[in-house]
């Protein structure tokens, strides 16, 4: 490196307009140009789809990217026109009812896999990795008879049934989820609960009291990522609800634009954005936690 | 591991008793929770008697066995104070073992029959079936006022036929013949209209069961039985197709061809190789893969669909990590203005419900209606070619996976310590050089198992091929796999979309997917440390 003299007298540096600029695009300037065109990218369907929901004619072909005009008329339609509420209600239910009792089922392993030593723990734990590369909906075809049967003797969990596709979505409630909550549970302090126990909790004073406040994140998370699943699952609801008001939100939108694809567009672009909106507030409501939460189980891996 | 260093710490000094299996824990909770706990219990409990009492009503001593050993096994597990970590993960593994390994264990044994639309139940079963099937009126035979009704429920009850003949007697005909019955109500029209134990189905509650009607028939003596014809009548007639036992063949009367059972195929076949409709579920060995792997036409759908979705998966989970780290170093800079709203427009993708917008992808690329030959002032069939049909299955997934890699990536570069780059830039190297050598290699670190997993789901992605092109396009001379089909949506296609549900394949297709995936997953996780470092 070049070492100044000291006697060398520098003229005081003075940036012009022009240089500071230059100086800018190079630092901010090009991050600017590159972020205008991902966010053109990521918001183009964004934006289509509302100015299609706001499109009084309500068809594919005449709707703009940009909104031409503001009717609720295509939201009306969908009201009146289709059992809107019953589908919205159907797949509220299955998303939240599937993320609150896996994150339960799920906290519940994670801390014994993290907390407790006993046998067939490694196995299990392993285990868990394996029955993961069989994804639930390989096994469709097994489930489909397996219900047939089983509607037989017990009509309430039977095809059509709010509970029958909710116990198969439960089959999932240890996965690697249940990894990435023990990962995040092996980060919290061990003195922590010892010293609980040494003064007479019981375990499930542990794991309610002390454990579950400071996992918060990857509750948080674990609920949001299985929430985001279910409610925009389609394989396993198409086979298994097939009467009109047994449909989710995502089946009815399907049928919807499957048989009149042009006509039914603007109902389609109201429901879509109305099966976003769930998932959009629990985004916001959960966004402290999503950076934390999603690389907590990454990194230990 | 230190908890268990502890512990061996502590029964090294003097182990009055054999430590608890879940270590040191208080012996009772506090009395709100023994009450919780009693309560759950009891829940139970009446769930276990509700599972039984249909089971107990047909008979099924297996399945009460199965239901009280689960009974039997809970109330074990949260009585006993040996069982700690059991508690905690009983009920989760109950789920698991019911909904997923049971599942997977009956498709595997699924996939060695060839348990299909013409191949259900026993042997039995599709005897009756043919004969019942093939039963025409005679000359002058009765005929009866029909009622359909049923001893269970309206949906998947046993059928039953109430009959009344001209003199105005009423009768019950099931599956294994006719009994009279007392007390019927016998309408106006001669039908009944009423009957203890039998609950009448409605005009649709019928025709929603018309194929298994069409398939029913009360036997009434050798080779003769009760069809019905349309909704409220039926007559009596005798089977032109009868089986005989003696030489296990099915002879129709009427033409005079004989059809031999082939009880390793499970269908009677005449002399010419023409089948009866009607066949049995047996066991084909590994008849089902080697169909896949070797027959001509579906072997090259078979691996030309197995290219592309490793294809596909790679590109996809490339596509995805490129743009998504890109994203996250271009906005990797404490000064930008307007970070933050930068950062939420660009995860906008990732908020949206991807089932909708699978959906809306699908109508942009539209011919007639899209948005992008519209805007573009095209008429290009973009999910009718398959290069762009593939192409437009990619570009959607992008956009739909980019915003997680970048919120991963996002992550892990606050992870990484600023002065690590500085200082490689301090001893020379250009911007560049200090992201190849020095971020990127840390990056990776953390980005690795997510990767995989990427790739893993979107192996499977069902969803982002079936709402787009469902598969196709579809080339004329081979309709059961298109050029975008995934293993996963050809399967479904195989099972529950062709005109005839081919079971059988369609497991052994399942089976297949899981060992590919199990060696990729197992290739690549064990040169991470996930796997050694199980503690």
């Amino acid at each position: 490196m070049a070492v100044q003299t000291p006697g060398a007298v520098r003229a005081p540096y003075k940036r012009t307009t022009g240089v500071r600029l230059s100086l800018w695009a190079r630092r901010y300037g090009w991050r600017h140009v590159v972020m205008l065109a991902v966010v053109a990218f990521a918001v183009f369907p964004v934006l289509f789809v509302v100015s299609a929901a706001l499109n009084p004619l309500g068809t594919l072909s005449s709707a703009q990217l940009w909104p031409t005009g503001a009717s609720m008329e295509n939201a009306v339609d969908l009201f009146t026109n289709t059992p809107f509420t019953t589908w919205y209600a159907n797949s509220l239910f299955f998303a939240f009812a599937n993320a609150a009792v896996t994150v339960l089922l799920s906290a519940l392993a994670a801390y014994a896999f993290s907390r407790m030593r006993f046998r067939g723990r490694r196995v299990g734990l392993i285990g868990l990795l394996v029955i993961q590369m069989f994804p639930q909906f390989l096994a469709i075809v097994a489930i489909y008879l397996m219900f047939s049967t089983l509607g037989d003797y017990y009509p309430a969990v039977g095809f059509d049934t709010r509970w029958g596709l909710l116990l198969v979505y439960l089959g999932g409630a240890l996965s690697i989820n249940t990894w990435m909550m023990k990962g995040f549970f092996d980060t919290v302090p061990k003195e922590l609960d010892e010293s609980a126990q040494m003064d007479g909790a019981s375990h499930a004073q542990v794991f309610f009291r002390i454990m579950v406040p400071l996992v918060t994140p990857v509750l948080a998370i674990v609920g949001l990522l299985v929430f985001i699943a279910t409610i925009n699952e389609f394989l396993l609801a198409s086979v298994f609800l097939r009467d009109t008001d047994a449909k989710t939100l995502g089946l009815g939108l399907y049928q919807l634009v499957d048989s009149q694809r042009n006509a039914n567009f603007g109902m389609f672009a109201v429901g879509a954005i109305m099966l976003s909106l769930p998932t959009l507030a629990v985004f916001w409501f959960l966004q402290r936690y999503i950076t934390e939460g999603l690389t907590a189980g990454a990194v230990k891996g | 591991m230190a908890f268990e260093k502890n512990a061996g710490a502590s029964s090294r000094g003097a182990p009055a008793r054999t430590p608890l299996p879940g270590g040191r824990f208080a012996g009772n909770g506090s009395l709100g929770g023994q009450l919780v706990k009693i309560a759950l219990l009891g829940l139970f409990t009446a769930l276990g008697v509700w599972a039984v009492l249909p089971l107990y009503v047909a008979g099924n001593w297996w399945g009460i066995g199965l239901v009280v050993a689960v009974v039997g096994l809970v109330y074990w597990v949260y009585l006993s104070k040996r069982t700690v970590p059991a508690k905690y993960l009983l009920p989760g593994v109950l789920f698991l073992a019911a909904f997923q390994v049971l599942p997977v264990l009956y498709t595997m044994s699924t996939s060695v029959t060839n348990l299909s639309d013409g191949h259900r139940g026993g042997k039995e079963q599709a005897i009756a079936s043919i004969e019942a099937y093939s039963v025409t009126s005679a000359e002058g035979a009765e005929e009866y006022a029909l009622t359909v009704a049923t001893t269970g429920s309206p949906e998947s009850g046993d059928l039953v036929f109430l009959l009344t003949d001209s003199e105005g007697r009423a009768y019950a005909g099931t599956e294994e013949g006719l009994t009279g019955i007392d007390g019927a109500t016998v309408g106006p029209s001669g039908r009944v209209t009423e009957a203890f134990g039998y609950t009448i189905l409605s005009p649709t509650e019928v025709n929603a069961r018309s194929d298994e009607l069409q398939e029913f028939a009360v036997p009434t003596g050798e080779g003769t039985g009760i069809r019905s014809s349309g909704l409220s009548t039926a007559f009596e007639g005798t089977a032109t197709r009868v089986y005989d036992a003696g030489c296990d063949c099915v002879t129709d009367s009427e033409t005079g061809v004989v059809y031999h059972a082939d009880n390793e195929r499970g269908a009677f076949y005449d002399e010419d190789g023409q089948r009866l409709a009607q066949g049995w579920q047996v066991n084909v060995g590994f008849e089902n893969f080697a169909h896949f792997l070797f027959n001509p036409t579906f072997a090259s759908s078979f691996f030309t669909i197995l290219l592309w979705n490793i294809a596909f998966a790679f590109s996809v989970t490339f596509l995805v990590f490129v743009v998504g780290l890109a994203v996250a170093l271009v906005l990797h800079t404490p000064k930008l203005r307007g970070r933050i709203a930068y950062r939420v427009l660009v995860v906008l993708p990732y908020a949206m419900s991807s089932l909708a917008m699978f959906l809306l992808w699908r109508d942009m690329f539209n011919t007639d209606f899209g948005l992008f030959n519209r805007i573009l002032g095209l008429e290009v069939d973009w999910l009718g070619d398959p290069w762009t049909a593939r192409a437009a299955v990619i570009l959607a997934n992008v956009w739909l996976g980019y915003p997680y890699m970048f919120l991963v990536a996002t992550g892990a570069l606050q992870a990484i310590p600023r002065e690590l780059g500085q200082a490689a830039q301090i001893d020379g190297a250009g911007p560049w050089q200090s992201f190849r050598h020095v971020t990127l290699p840390l990056l990776m670190v953390a980005m690795t198992p997510i990767l995989v997993s990427t790739f893993a789901f979107n192996f499977n992605n069902f969803n982002a091929v079936w709402l787009i092109t469902s598969g196709g396009p579809f080339s004329p001379d081979n309709p059961t796999a298109g050029a975008t089909d995934l293993l996963i949506t050809y399967t479904y296609r195989l099972a529950f979309n062709e005109a005839t549900a081919q079971y059988g394949y369609a497991a052994a297709l399942s089976v297949m997917i899981f060992l590919i995936v199990s060696v990729m997953s197992v290739v690549s996780l064990g040169r991470s440390k996930a796997l050694k470092e199980v503690d």
